[in-house]
């Protein structure tokens, strides 16, 4: 017999859902991993399929064995980590560091939270910054970009534009002197820089970016808000002394801001919930940056200008409420 | 060795002189406590149920204490976790006599199961009896019957309730310290505190249908009708039937177990009775594999340790 | 033409499914039966006053309200009172109701069953108030609150204006669409008997830029309707909400925990409206009323006219049968509606639609985690978090949810409808509200 269904409005449903949320970000992410395959080859390719893969067999290990609860690796937020955490590192990064970053961010950022939604940080980034402590040297010998048709042997290494740039600095170099070290703002854009994975192309990650704004799946506030404060305050520094700083320009296309400003800060469980909040969490990742760039020992600091800003976002959302309709009437209200 | 000195020395004086202002401090805003109310807090089971009325063991304590020594007795306060042996110990301690009390337990008053009222919609939705009893009726039509979805299996702290998945209700287990937390999670009043009665036996009518019996036995096969039988035959005076419903008086029931015998839908159960000698004839009215309610009842009250079954499929 | 006007905060777009929308309004055939629930309006149930065996009316008065919030109940059809017994409502609980044997059509005497149009209002304001209250009318677009308590502000509060609810934005309902092509002219004068009563000078009729011949049609009409203005909206969920609609009009908020009086405005529906018309130009009490039967499996999707205390299932058959694949039964729109346990609920007079949902589309996605994309937020028209709503109340955190503002909820699911997670937030937020609401009172009473 037909037996009818019973329950609470509403009885239809949008096309928004969680898995097609996470591989509209992984569909988002196929011009910056395409471009880091061209620029780095085969290891690239080591690197990417590696930290997917791994990522999502500990949360598989985790889910089935240690917490014997639902395995709900097919809902993608797995895949999304682990491309993360292979943009977030050099290219030729021994393959048993890889799995140790995928452990960290799934095992230790993720799952011992709570899983999906729990999380206070940002698992690709709370691996990267774990891997950069534990092994500075790997981490930290980028390979310059060549060809797809080089094989593993002929890497060269070297600083990043950043790190020749603080080194500079340090040495007592004008910018201006160290102007022919660095890559001219084309090379920027398009990636021909030494970096990792994920941040060597602007234009491939803005092309992302523009791909999840038309999805809906962010909105323009965290990355206008990140990029935007760096701009600002890398200009007021560089307007005061063009010697002593690198021009707004240079500090936008250089290092993993692009890729922290639309793939990293906009992860959506760790950043604020309402409009307002978002532009003052990307402000402060932004002038985190700037501060860690400029006068902190590192040469890069959106990472842990991000992880910074997400101990923050539960203040965040306590103070940022949004608009409630009804106070403002419109029309004077007699007691 | 002169900076080692000066460290000692130094530390030294800051504690010596902390010490001294905390202990000036302490003396001065100390709070007087009737030393009586740390002796009660001790013979307390340290259970924090809120099953006596107070918000904790210390509450509780507190208020034995000051009734006590205002009044001389102990009206109105039991702790129902540690029973009539607590109650005596914090008697002693306060020097005063207490009347034991009859141990109670809580009893689910339904026994609508999957298959004595079966499902006529398929209900979807939070696993909240509360929510679901606003949305609708009931799965099998009883607008007062139990929904199954476990707000008093939630509420328990005693692990003494569980969803029995078979019949889909609520069983109760020899752990139940009558608190009373399920009673007040229940948004249909299903669950009663009982006496648990001489050897764990009691009588009860498991039903709190109060619409007409043609209504109410249309949607379960075990609904009480309101025939009024059991108030005929009770020679105790302890049933009486208010609208079509049948309540038995727990305090006037002598358990002698008539009213089971003469209820014609089988509406009133007997817990943890001797099986009776078998009669000629009485056929039963309703499906043959309808589990009898004495049988029933010696499965509800058996220890269900391994029992942390789930209500329905959307239990988290 | 410009920007069409709408309300700024939240809102979804859910396919809209007028797959009635061209469908005149057709005259079902009388019952053999009919169950005439005593509760059918907000407020206290009504008292019934013929008992078994009396003759009836179609028109008759059988019910007097149940208190100050409360209204008349009469007869929708002629026959001899079967027995007063209770039948179950919506939720399937069983209440009270008339159950009559129909026997013909015999109308009250005093009642004008002609189809010309009577346009001179010969009533003062007060008149019409008590006919709006003789006549039992309640707010016909699901709320049911008794009409004549809406046109009477309290000390202290004036109304400035009318607006009348066409927009009609749950999907699939279209019965207001067609009483506004069908009946247009009666819907104005109905408009201006309200205005009089009300002593405003100016009313508007919002209705939904997806009913085009609708705005034409009534906009033509309307300029031989002096203070009346047609105003196109834009099409989004939910507007029809009475706050939204209020704010999309005449951009005017209001506050929490209060009436639309408050900011001066009153909100009608245009089958309220229709019925104020015939109650107090034909003398014709609320009996009957316009309800939309459709579904995608179903053969005949209709509008039918329809007389209170009709069992549903009799709506059903004549638009073609329960079709075989039919997994829900919805009382109302798909937002908003109630899922019906059967098919022998009687029509009331708050029943808009009966929605017949297939199958594959009558079961819900399994609840995942919440991934805090915030999305509820920004669809939620009442500037709610539902995601932190729905968490304390789960919870029992109830102080804290009504510090957030849990009571301002107006229950109409674009929430859980665009929740990636496939998370049931208005279960919980009802829990919530529920729980809430009794803490409050409980309160209040001390």
């Amino acid at each position: 017999m037909n037996m009818f269904t019973v329950s609470g409005s509403p009885h239809v449903h949008g096309e928004y859902s969680t898995p097609k949320i996470m591989y509209g970000v992984v569909i988002a992410m196929i011009p910056a991993m395409l471009v880091s395959v061209w620029y780095f080859g085969l290891d690239a390719v080591r690197v990417l399929v590696l930290a997917a893969a791994a990522s999502i067999f500990f949360e598989w290990v985790i889910q089935k064995y240690l917490i014997k609860g639902a395995v709900t690796i097919t809902d993608g937020s797995a895949l999304v980590t682990g491309i993360l955490l292979a943009f977030n590192v050099p290219s030729n990064l021994p393959s048993w560091m890889v799995i140790v970053g995928a452990l960290v961010a799934i095992g230790m950022a993720k799952m011992s939270f709570g899983g999906l939604g729990k999380n206070v940080f940002n698992p690709a980034l709370v691996a990267r910054v774990f891997l950069l402590i534990s092994f500075p040297v790997e981490m930290t010998s980028w390979p310059k970009p060549h060809a797809l048709s080089k094989g593993f042997a002929d890497v060269i290494t070297g600083p990043t534009p950043l790190g020749i740039v603080k080194e500079g600095l340090r040495s007592g170099k004008t910018m201006q002197e160290l102007k022919p070290e660095l890559p001219n703002y084309i090379q920027d854009l398009i990636g021909q820089m030494g970096g990792s994975m994920g941040e060597v192309s602007a234009v491939a990650i803005l092309l992302g970016g523009l791909y999840m704004l038309w999805k809906k799946i962010i909105t323009w506030h965290i990355p206008v808000a990140v990029l935007g404060t760096v701009f600002l305050f890398t200009g007021i520094l560089w307007g005061f002394k063009p010697e002593s700083y690198a021009d707004p320009l240079f500090h936008l296309l250089t290092g993993g801001l692009m890729l922290g400003a639309i793939f990293m800060a906009t992860d959506m469980v760790t950043s604020p919930m309402t409009h307002g909040g978002q532009l003052l969490f990307g402000a402060g990742v932004g002038i985190l940056t700037v501060l860690i760039r400029v006068w902190g020992a590192y040469p890069e600091g959106v990472s842990f200008a991000i992880l910074l800003m997400n101990a923050v976002v539960p203040l965040i959302n306590r103070g940022f409420k949004p608009k409630r309709f009804g106070d403002n009437p419109g029309v004077k209200i007699e007691a | 060795m002169n900076i080692i000195l000066i460290a000692v020395l130094a530390l030294g004086g800051i504690g010596l002189v902390s010490a001294v202002i905390l202990y000036f401090v302490a003396s001065k805003f100390k709070v007087y406590e009737d030393p009586k109310i740390d002796e009660v807090e001790e013979i307390l089971p340290s259970a924090n149920c809120g099953g006596c009325g107070f918000p904790g063991c210390r509450a509780f304590a507190e208020a034995t204490v000051k009734k006590a020594k205002d009044e001389k007795n102990l009206e109105g306060l039991f702790c129902p976790v540690g029973g009539n042996e607590v109650m005596q110990k914090v008697g002693e301690t306060l020097e005063l006599e207490i009347e034991a009390k009859d141990p109670m337990i809580a009893v689910v008053r339904c026994n609508g199961s999957h298959a004595n009222s079966p499902e006529k919609v398929k209900y979807e939705g939070v696993t909240s009896c509360s929510f679901a009893h606003a949305l609708y009726a009931g799965e099998g039509g009883c607008q007062f019957g139990c929904l199954g979805l476990g707000d008093c299996v939630d509420a328990c702290e005693f692990d003494a309730i569980h969803m029995s998945d078979e019949r889909g209700l609520p069983e109760v287990n020899d752990k139940c310290t009558a608190c009373g937390a399920c009673v007040e999670a229940c948004p249909r009043d299903i669950i009663e505190l009982r006496k648990r009665g001489p050897k764990e036996k009691r009588i009860f009518v498991s039903c709190v249908n109060k619409e007409k019996g043609a209504v109410a036995i249309k949607n379960c096969s075990v609904a009480c009708i309101g025939c009024g039988k059991c108030e005929k035959v009770c020679e105790f005076d302890a049933i009486t039937i208010t609208d079509f419903l049948s309540y038995i008086n727990f305090d006037k029931c002598k358990l002698c177990r008539k009213c089971v015998e003469v209820c014609p839908t089988n509406s009133i159960w007997e817990v943890n009775f001797k099986p009776r000698k078998p009669k000629a004839e009485k056929v039963p009215k309703k499906e043959p594999d309808k589990i009898k309610p004495a049988a029933e009842g010696k499965v509800a009250i058996e220890n269900n340790d391994d029992n942390k079954s789930k209500p329905g499929e959307d239990r988290k | 033409m410009g920007l069409l006007k709408t309300f700024k905060l939240g809102g979804v777009h859910p396919a809209e499914n007028k797959i009635s929308a061209q469908v005149p309004i057709e005259v079902l055939p009388l019952p053999k039966k009919v169950f005439v629930p005593m509760g059918q309006n907000l407020g206290a149930p009504s008292k019934p006053l013929v008992k078994k065996g009396d003759e009836v009316k179609t028109g008759q008065l059988i019910a007097t309200a149940g208190g100050f919030i409360g209204s008349n109940i009469h007869s929708p059809v002629s026959g001899k009172v079967f027995k007063i017994d209770v039948v179950p409502d919506s939720s399937g609980f069983r209440r009270p109701a008339v159950i009559i044997n129909v026997d013909g059509d015999e109308w009250m005497d005093d009642i004008d069953r002609s189809n010309d149009i009577v346009r001179e209002i010969k009533a003062t304001p007060e008149e019409i108030i008590n006919k709006v209250k003789d006549a039992g009318i309640v707010g016909m677009g699901g709320a049911t609150f008794p009409t004549q308590v809406k046109l009477t502000p309290p000390p202290g509060k004036t109304a400035e204006f009318l607006i009348i609810n066409g927009v009609e934005c749950e999907p699939y309902l279209t019965a207001d669409h067609r009483v506004m092509m069908e009946r247009g002219e009666e819907l104005l004068i109905g408009t201006h008997i309200l205005m009089r009563a009300l002593k405003v000078a100016k009313g508007f009729i919002g209705i939904e830029n997806n009913k085009p011949d609708a705005i034409a049609h009534l906009t033509k009409l309307a300029k031989d309707y002096q203070g009346i203005e047609i105003v196109p909206l834009k099409v989004k969920y939910p507007q029809g909400g009475e706050k939204q609609l209020i704010k999309a009009v005449v951009n005017r908020e209001v506050p929490s925990g209060k009436l639309p009086i408050e900011v001066g405005c009153v909100v009608q529906n245009v089958g309220t409206t229709l019925a104020v018309y015939e109650a107090v130009q034909k003398n014709k009490p609320l009996f009957e009323r316009v309800v939309t039967v459709t579904g995608k499996a179903l053969s005949k999707p209709s509008n039918f006219l329809v007389r209170i205390g009709t069992p549903i299932g009799e709506l059903v058959e004549a638009a073609g049968g329960l079709p075989d694949d039919t997994g829900k039964v919805i009382g109302g729109g798909p937002m908003m509606g109630k899922s019906l346990l059967s098919m022998d609920i009687p029509v009331v007079k708050g029943t808009s639609g009966i929605l017949l949902m297939k199958r594959a589309e009558s079961h819900r996605k399994p609840e995942q985690s919440c991934i805090r994309c915030s999305k509820c937020t920004y669809v939620c028209p009442m500037g709610l978090e539902p995601y932190l709503l729905s968490r304390v109340s789960k919870l029992g955190k109830f102080d804290y949810a009504e510090k957030e503002r849990i009571m301002d909820c107006i229950e109409c699911g674009s929430c859980q409808y665009t929740c990636p997670a496939a998370i049931p937030l208005l279960d919980y937020l009802r829990l919530g509200k529920n729980k809430t609401g009794q803490i409050i009172r409980s309160r209040n009473k001390k």
